[in-house]
């Protein structure tokens, strides 16, 4: 068994979808609210989405949510794991952009001096 | 309207769709090598095809097509295990994959159909080759299941040719 580590980085779908189902939703709630918090630029396709959602559910990353009989779309949402994934995940970006940050600014400050 | 033509390849077949319908021409539905349009606003709708996991009745495939259903998109018709879908333009973009990844996942799915399909047609022809001994009707058959590999085979490589295409893609 691998761990958690192994599974970094995610694909900008899939950390998408599991910034997404920290609260319930539905497919295509997802979709809208990715390109929402993306601010139109990730626009996830229904076959990719559908998908991903498969793989995840696999992994145990997120789960489905009992709804009563009447609502005929199903719902997920996040589990343990799911989140532990994230944030991992979260802190590998946070190095990324801070190093980022820090080389392109000294870069700047030099010419600028 | 009905016309009638074949495709070996589903790119090729989404794209005469897309066309057609830039013209007003929209496809409403399928059978055996036969194609039914409307006439409409030109460019009312984009088309996608797609390889379903399952056949249409399968429940996880109603599930997906109700899924398509909420999100704007129209099941237009269905053959075997393919699926016709459009989306109206002013809805916005309609991409069924929208990463690399997902796109090569549905190009192995095709050619692993398609590359058991020339196999198993194969294993057929060679069967009835042995056979011909004891009926020419056999050797008909091996005939056409030869004719059969012939056509798959290349199909099944030009997927598997796409498939590195978008392996390279996504190496930069």
């Amino acid at each position: 068994m691998g761990t958690n580590k192994d599974h970094i980085p995610l694909t900008e779908a899939i950390y998408y979808i599991l910034l997404a189902l920290h609260q319930p939703m539905h497919g295509y709630g997802i979709i809208q609210f990715v390109k929402e918090i993306s601010q139109g630029r990730v626009e996830l396709g229904p076959g990719t989405l559908y998908g991903a959602i498969k793989s995840l559910l696999e992994k145990g990353w997120i789960k489905p949510i009992n709804l009563s009989k009447e609502s005929r779309r199903k719902e997920y949402e996040i589990t343990e794991t799911g989140r532990e994934i994230v944030e991992l995940e979260l802190s590998r970006l946070t190095e990324l952009v801070t190093n980022g940050n820090k080389m392109i600014k000294e870069k700047r400050d030099d010419s600028e001096n | 309207m009905k016309i009638r033509k074949v495709f070996l390849n589903f790119e090729k077949e989404e794209k005469w769709l897309n066309e057609m319908a830039a013209k007003g021409m929209h496809f409403i539905g399928y059978t055996f090598c036969t194609y039914y349009f409307e006439k409409g606003e030109p460019g009312e709708y984009n088309y996608r095809i797609q390889l379903l996991d399952q056949a249409p009745d399968h429940s996880e495939v109603q599930e997906y097509l109700e899924f398509m259903k909420d999100s704007g998109v129209e099941c237009v018709a269905t053959y075997v295990r393919w699926a016709y879908f459009r989306k109206k333009s002013e809805e916005g973009t309609f991409e069924i994959y929208s990463d690399i990844e997902s796109k090569i996942k549905h190009f192995k799915k095709i050619a692993w159909l398609m590359g058991s399909l020339a196999l198993l047609n194969v294993f057929i022809a060679l069967l009835n080759t042995m056979l011909s001994t004891i009926s020419t009707y056999n050797l008909y058959f091996s005939f056409i299941s030869w004719l059969t590999v012939l056509i798959l085979l290349p199909i099944t490589f030009g997927y598997i040719r796409r498939i590195k295409q978008l392996r390279r893609e996504q190496e930069f």
